[in-house]
């Protein structure tokens, strides 16, 4: 970690930090993911309002479809992050310059940025579009939205690590993903559903644990399992 | 080492062992009060019902053991790098898949019999859906790798991420879902969410039955989880040798 500064090579945080600021700028000059991202919230939530139609839905199945729409935004750019590596030909280069769990937080930091971003818009398009969908309790539901992005992206980035090596990343990703986020995603609709009902935020309490401990938990064993996963 | 098999004639004993608890599984009688050493306990709401027992609880037990065992192959396929460790993993994983399909048909169709419909998304439902999609996973994951290596690495790592995630539905499933599962072992209190689950009080003779089942089971999954192992490293050593005559 404090590697001296004589020997030439950066330190730990230096090279995640090359490794982040690298695809920030590469995002920067494209603006693929961002905007692939964002036409997805569009389409789901443009799908969600069709599927309604002139009825509507009670609250607690509303809350339920942000995260599907946030979850389907979330499946269809979070890989990217890593594919894209394997695609071009630089994961070589990559794992010549940078360690391993320099990389992955690299990645792991622009997919949080990503998430907490395209999930703001999301959620304000969802407010915006969807009728009688409303929040009672603001505290639940903000903290429910940063701890789940931060597990959606923080279980992605490493799903993305291993399907980025494979042949069907398109559809795999999706397939290996959706078990692994279902204890995540029952927490964070169950939490949205008691945000949107109007309960005390110590009601949600036993919710934000689970969330808490599965993004721990998660972040752990990628900084275990990450190295068999980007080496070849 | 075949030798060695035959003089012990294990896989006879399993199959007169098996054919034992079957036979006492569906023919010992079940009444309201047992005096005698070979009769059941009714379970009121169950009765007949409750002999799924003897077969469903042991699938789903394998389904579970196997998911574990090919976890724990799978480190040690990543410490060493040995692909034999690969092969024990990867066929655990597959009778594991046929295991849990079986507790899930079996329990569909108790279900059937029991609740009045073949999937009501009670919370023991849901757990074994998701193992089931993390079997799917898993193979979905083994067929869109080519190289032997890279392969058995990505799938040692999913099944790890898998058994780190599995236990938290332990703990979300219970908050969004209520069950009518009946709880032998675990809840004695036999109630959930105010809807009291059938209470399975098993006697003496019941119990015995029940684990000589669970152990037979076991065996034929041990049996069944050997032969695969051997034939996979039979085309591996094959496949090996093709490569060095070339």
């Amino acid at each position: 970690m404090s590697a001296p500064v004589h020997t030439g090579r950066p330190s730990w945080i230096r090279s995640a930090l090359a490794v982040f600021l690298k695809d920030w700028n590469s995002e920067l000059r494209t603006r693929y993911a961002v905007s692939a991202l964002l036409m997805f919230v569009l389409t789901t939530i443009a799908i969600v309002l069709f599927a309604l139609g002139t009825e509507g839905a009670p609250p607690h199945a509303l809350a339920g479809m942000l995260w599907v729409v946030i979850f389907f935004s979330g499946m269809s750019g979070l890989a990217r992050i890593f594919v894209t590596e394997e695609e071009r030909g630089t994961a070589m280069t990559l794992q010549l310059t940078a360690p391993p769990s320099a990389v992955y937080t690299g990645k792991l930091l622009f997919n949080l940025v990503l998430v907490y971003a395209v999930n703001t818009v999301a959620v304000l398009l969802f407010f915006f579009f969807i009728q009688g969908f409303e929040v009672r309790t603001v505290s639940i539901f903000l903290v429910t939205l940063f701890l789940g992005s931060t597990g959606l992206a923080v279980m992605a980035t490493l799903i993305a690590a291993i399907i980025a090596k494979a042949n069907t990343k398109g559809t795999l990703f999706p397939v290996l993903s959706f078990p692994l986020l279902l204890p995540l995603l029952l927490a964070v609709i169950k939490a949205t559903q008691l945000a949107a009902e109007g309960a005390f935020f110590a009601e949600a309490g036993g919710e934000f644990q689970i969330l808490i401990s599965y993004i721990g938990a998660v972040l752990t064993v990628s900084y275990l399992v990450f190295d068999y996963v980007w080496k070849d | 080492m075949s030798g060695k098999i035959r003089a012990f004639p294990w896989k006879g004993l399993l199959g007169v062992w098996t054919t034992l608890v079957i036979v006492l599984a569906l023919a010992l009688p079940m009444v309201p009060q047992p005096r005698f050493w070979y009769e059941f306990p009714i379970v009121p709401g169950l009765e007949d019902k409750a002999r799924i027992i003897f077969f469903h609880v042991p699938t789903a037990w394998l389904s579970v053991l196997a998911f574990v065992s090919s976890m724990v192959y799978g480190i040690r396929y990543l410490r060493t790098k040995d692909l034999r460790w690969d092969l024990r993993s990867a066929s655990a994983a597959g009778l594991g898949l046929l295991f849990c399909v079986l507790a899930t048909v079996t329990g569909a169709i108790w279900a059937k019999f029991s609740w009045g419909t073949f999937w009501n998304w009670d919370p023991r439902q849901t757990s074994i859906f998701v193992l089931l999609l993390i079997y799917g996973a898993y193979f979905a994951l083994r067929s869109a790798v080519e190289v032997e290596e890279k392969r058995a690495s990505l799938a040692a790592v999913y099944a790890v991420i898998a058994g780190v995630v599995m236990p938290f539905f332990m703990f979300v499933i219970p908050r969004v879902l209520e069950s009518l599962h009946p709880e032998p072992l675990v809840n004695l209190e036999g109630s959930v969410g105010g809807l009291p689950a059938p209470k399975l009080q098993m006697n003496g003779t019941m119990l015995a039955v029940f684990l000589a089942s669970l152990a037979a089971f076991t065996g034929v999954y041990y049996w069944m989880w050997t032969l695969r192992v051997r034939a996979a490293a039979l085309e591996l050593r094959r496949a090996t040798e093709g490569e060095n005559r070339d």
